[in-house]
């Protein structure tokens, strides 16, 4: 489903650029997940921004289901992530002008894939059928998680990406939250790459992988 | 927002559909900014479109007075020296075969209103002449020729006069009308009769204003000229009236106001939706996040702003309709005053200006929108963490602003020293406005770092420092202000410096105590026969006048006796030291300045001046100035206006009165004379109806400049409003960390007073620049006239004052919400922080 191959990053500084990430390889399968740790600043976000086609490497391949992003033009790519990747911030990254059902069908709706009794389970199972009519700043920050993964699932993603999706939410909430999502992502047999600082979180994923000086260590 | 989903739209309108969904509910969660948005811009076009209206209104008067007649689009013949000529030609034309129809035009007074008389021959008018159609109605045709005739006038016409079908009114020189029938194709302000029943009501017997020439007619020249000589010259259809050409400056000045007020509109719309750039970028980036493409999310932007331009332009024309019937009246007076021109005060436009103050609500939200949408196109679904972002960016944009400020300068050096006329002042003055509009924000930011650095305390730290962080959000409202003060100041320093000066001229100008005009020469003789025999009139001046025309222009002679009256007061700005012996003795005349500057003639040149005989050729012997007159005069002796000028007018007349004497000698004169005094008016009451006459001419300008700075209040309104918003989030800090939310809703106070002073401070001399524009480049350009400079401190001081009470009232409502916020409030900033 996902194979990186040889993928580079880095930023440039007046002092010259700075490696982030050094020709980091992976592969993941449909319906797999996979957790990539690391310190912060190690890379983890850069990594999942480039998978998410939301940036661009300096060199290497993404392939996701037999496309490579890298290599396509920028309205292709917002193609790919509108069709094929749902991703999950840690800053949920919600509209705030437009309620929780309207933010939880929005990705869906772009990509015509709107399916209103897969939006009612959703809504259900991530416990948010009482607040469909509320803005995200009335919500709590893990109300806002929740919207943001269903946002992100709605559209039936190829990939599920999360970067640090339990970072802002306390351990409870966050491991609620984890537990919801991995859920969904079985139901829906995507693959699944999240980066995340906590190693407990990381555990709960089939496979994990640690991001060290640019490079992945098993 | 509701979802559509049984619609089925192709996969790209879809998706910009939602998008456009989704950014539109932006407005939805903020009303406020929305109607923000929606105000300035109909303002801005509200502005514009009215000023288009007033302009639209009056061209279509002028073109229906002439198309009224020969149905537009005629080629005509008329004297080429100006004014009336002999009968006698038309009667040689038609014997030879030329196909012409003759018509005369002139003014009569009925009651306190003046009324165009226009005499025609409807049996030879072309076909397409409105008024032909008088031949198919046999009633109408018979009355117009036979007994006492009849009179068309326009309903409207009608009504102004206060008079119903069949009345026949007198004229003030004592001629009754035939009587009158409504005619809706009669040009407004003017009676359509007989053209010899026209001769004896303008008392014009055997004289002529002009030929039109039939559709068909093909002009042999060289047969016109053995008849006619070099008496008659061809007017084009397509030649610029004469009414056009002298009302250009007047219509241009109202276009370049009405400009000027839709640009400040426009940074309402700029500053409001600039903001809600701002405030959406986080929703732009989760969309581009989401696979929404640049593209469709500018097509998205476009949406908005089509519905926006029909939202608010279709306000906005509707408004302008509505400003433009408010101040018609002025407009129309003023324009009759000046021109003589007769402006239909029924406000009928076309479809094209309703389109065109859509379109130019369109352009305006387009330009106001256009960075927004340039950023879009390159916007990156993410956000680069860049922790000194601020204050490069702060800088750079400082740098930007300066840069083009001293751009903008440059350019208007360049359009003063190269550039020519009216269109080069106005531009002048544009480019300056707009340069020290760009450098306002960095001379605010300068005196911010300069406060920054003497500061002590924390708080007064934090205050400017936060300050220097809200310029690039207020800026454009603070530019607003800035150009609508200096207009303020601009506008008003030249028309406050024009009354007072226009004050002392008439003083100098209007030195008789009794004017009048008598109904026929022979009247005059008499009455003057008269006069000579009072010993309480001092002196009988003839003001006997005579038209001619020199280059492209009509130029009033007037005929001057040689007396104190003139000698010790006539205003003159250039002169030779024996003026007044040499226009007795010589062949000398005294040109008005804007007829001076118009041909290019100073004291000492020779003039060629067309007489009813040959060409005179005089010496200029004096320059004097004609405020509030747009037609060259020349002043020449009384005995030579008699000898050159066949049709001199010989019923105009000034007394000199003794003192207290004015009151008795008119009261005598009306009862001695009655019938054979057109017009008599005393010095006092003249001098009131031209000042009138002025004060109505500048009123729509201040009208509009008012207007402007009402807007310019409203940007600042609008700006603060939503920045209020935004602010929270800085201030939510510096309250968390000990101020009271009244400290610092008194310190965001001062800091918005402090900016509006700081604008009113720029814009003093920034106006002063302004006035000296209108007098030195603009009115010459326009009107042909210079006035000395003047500078009004007091006016600078009620500017400063508008300028703070602007502030204060645009402040308040966010203060107030500010000051009474509860700390939840501030504290959700801290929870939503992203």
């Amino acid at each position: 489903m996902l194979r990186v191959e040889r993928l580079s990053k880095s930023y440039p500084t007046p002092q010259g650029p700075i490696p982030v990430l050094r020709g980091v390889d992976f592969t993941l399968d449909a319906g797999a997940s996979l957790a990539l740790t690391g310190e912060s600043g190690s890379g983890k976000s850069t990594l999942i921004h480039l998978v998410g086609a939301l940036d661009d490497a300096d060199s290497g391949e993404v392939v996701l289901d037999g496309v490579a992003l890298t290599r396509l033009p920028e309205k292709a790519r917002a193609a790919m992530r509108r069709d094929k990747i749902g991703v999950v911030f840690q800053q949920f990254n919600l509209i705030p002008s437009l309620t929780v059902a309207e933010n939880l069908g929005f990705q869906a709706r772009l990509a015509g894939r709107y399916d209103p009794p897969w939006q009612q389970e959703l809504t259900e199972r991530l416990g948010l059928a009482a607040l469909g009519a509320r803005y995200p700043e009335e919500l709590s920050g893990g109300q806002q998680q929740r919207v943001a993964i269903g946002r992100a699932l709605a559209v039936r993603p190829k990939l599920l990406l999360a970067d640090e999706p339990t970072g802002n939410l306390d351990e409870a909430t966050g491991d609620n939250v984890m537990s919801l999502a991995l859920d969904l992502v079985a139901a829906t047999g995507c693959a699944f790459l999240m980066a995340t600082h906590s190693e407990r979180l990381a555990s709960r994923l089939r496979r994990r992988v640690r991001l060290e000086s640019g490079f992945l260590a098993q | 927002m509701k979802f559509p989903g049984a619609m089925k739209f192709p996969g790209a309108m879809k998706e910009t559909l939602w998008t456009f969904a989704a950014l539109a509910s932006h407005w939805r969660r903020r009303p406020g900014n929305f109607g923000m948005l929606l105000l300035g811009l109909a303002m801005a076009t509200a502005l514009w479109s009215g000023v288009q209206a007033l302009n639209a209104q009056a061209r279509n008067s002028y073109d229906a007075a002439t198309a009224a007649i020969s149905g537009g689009g005629a080629r005509t013949l008329g004297s080429s020296r100006g004014g009336l000529f002999d009968q006698d030609l038309f009667v040689k034309l038609r014997r030879a075969g030329f196909n012409v129809s003759p018509v005369l035009e002139g003014s009569v007074r009925i009651g306190e209103e003046n009324v165009r008389i226009i005499g025609v021959e409807p049996l030879s008018l072309p076909r397409r002449s409105p008024i032909a159609h008088l031949r198919s109605r046999a009633d109408l045709i018979e009355d117009f020729f036979s007994g006492p005739g009849r009179g068309f006038a326009s309903p409207e016409t009608l009504r102004r006069l206060n008079l119903a079908e069949g009345a026949q009114p007198l004229t003030n020189r004592g001629r009754q009308l035939p009587p009158l029938a409504a005619l809706a194709e009669a040009p407004p302000g003017a009676i359509v009769v007989d053209i010899g029943v026209a001769q004896h009501l303008l008392d014009r017997h055997e004289k002529l204003s002009r030929l039109i020439l039939a559709d068909d007619e093909t002009l042999d020249e060289a047969r016109l000229k053995s008849i006619a000589g070099d008496a008659l010259r061809l007017v084009a259809a397509n030649e610029e009236s004469e009414l056009d050409r002298l009302t250009d400056s007047f219509h241009l000045n109202l276009t370049a106001f009405g400009f000027l007020a839709f640009l400040v509109g426009l940074f309402i719309v700029h500053a409001a939706y600039g903001l809600a750039f701002e405030q959406r970028l986080p929703t732009l980036r989760t969309l581009r996040a989401l696979g929404v493409a640049p593209m469709h999310l500018v097509a998205a932007m476009a949406w908005e702003i089509a519905v926006l331009t029909l939202a608010a332009g279709g306000a906005g024309v509707i408004g302008g309709y509505a400003l433009a019937r408010a101040l018609l009246p002025d407009v129309a007076r003023s324009l009759e005053s000046l021109y003589g021109a007769q402006i239909s005060e029924n406000l009928a436009l076309d479809a094209r200006w309703w389109f065109s103050g859509l379109a130019m609500a369109g352009a305006g939200a387009v330009l106001a929108a256009a960075s927004g949408l340039l950023k879009t196109l390159r916007l990156p679904p993410l956000s680069v963490s860049r922790p000194i972002a601020w204050r490069a960016e702060h800088h750079r944009y400082l740098r930007r602003q300066a840069a083009l400020a001293v751009l903008a300068l440059v350019a208007a050096a360049c359009a003063y020293g190269f550039g020519k006329g009216l269109a080069s002042g106005f531009a002048v003055i544009g480019l300056a406005l707009l340069a020290a509009a760009l450098f306002l924000p960095v001379g605010l930011a300068g005196a911010l770092a300069l406060g920054e650095h003497v500061a002590r305390r924390p708080l007064a730290r934090w205050f400017f420092a936060d300050g220097r962080q809200e310029i690039s959000g207020l800026s454009l409202a603070l530019m607003a202000l800035l150009i609508a003060l200096a207009a303020n100041i601009g506008v008003g320093g030249m028309v406050e410096g024009f009354r007072q000066t226009f004050g002392r001229w008439l003083d100098a100008r209007l030195v008789a105590e009794v004017y009048f005009e008598a109904a026929t020469p022979a009247d005059a003789q008499d009455i003057e026969a008269w006069a000579r025999k009072q010993s309480d009139i001092s002196a009988i001046l003839p003001v006997w006048r005579a038209k001619t025309r020199i280059g492209a222009w009509p130029v009033d002679v007037f005929g001057m006796t040689p007396h104190e009256t003139y000698t010790a007061h006539f205003p003159l700005l250039d002169a030779e030291p024996n003026m007044w012996t040499d226009l007795r003795d010589q062949d000398a005349v005294l040109v008005s300045e804007q007829l001076a500057r118009r041909l290019g003639l100073g004291v000492g040149a020779m003039i060629d001046i067309p007489t009813s005989h040959e060409d005179w050729r005089a010496r200029v012997v004096g320059v004097f100035p004609d405020y509030g007159n747009p037609k060259g005069q020349l002043r020449i002796d009384h005995e030579k206006l008699k000898r050159y000028f066949d049709d001199a007018s010989g019923i105009h007349y000034s007394l000199r009165a003794a003192p207290g004497a004015t009151p008795r000698v008119i009261e005598d004169m009306q009862q001695r004379f009655d019938g054979k005094i057109a017009r008599i008016i005393d010095q006092s009451e003249l001098k009131a109806l031209s000042t009138e006459v002025f004060e109505r001419t500048f009123a729509v300008t201040t009208a509009l400049n008012t207007l402007t700075l009402i807007v310019s209040g409203v940007a600042l309104f609008a700006s603060l409003l939503t920045l209020s918003e935004m602010r929270r989030a800085r201030i939510a800090p510096v309250w968390a960390l000990g101020a009271t939310r009244r400290q610092l809703a008194g310190l965001e106070m001062i800091r918005v007073l402090a900016f509006a002073a700081g604008a009113a401070v720029f814009a003093t001399p920034l106006g002063l620049f302004m006035t000296w524009c209108l007098v030195a480049i603009v009115n010459v350009a326009a009107f042909g006239w210079r006035l000395p400079f003047h500078m009004f401190p007091a006016q600078w001081l009620v500017v400063l004052l508008i300028a703070l009470c602007a502030a204060f009232f645009a402040a308040l409502v966010p203060l107030v919400r500010l000051a009474r916020s509860a700390p939840t409030e501030l504290l959700r900033v801290f929870s939503n922080e992203r």
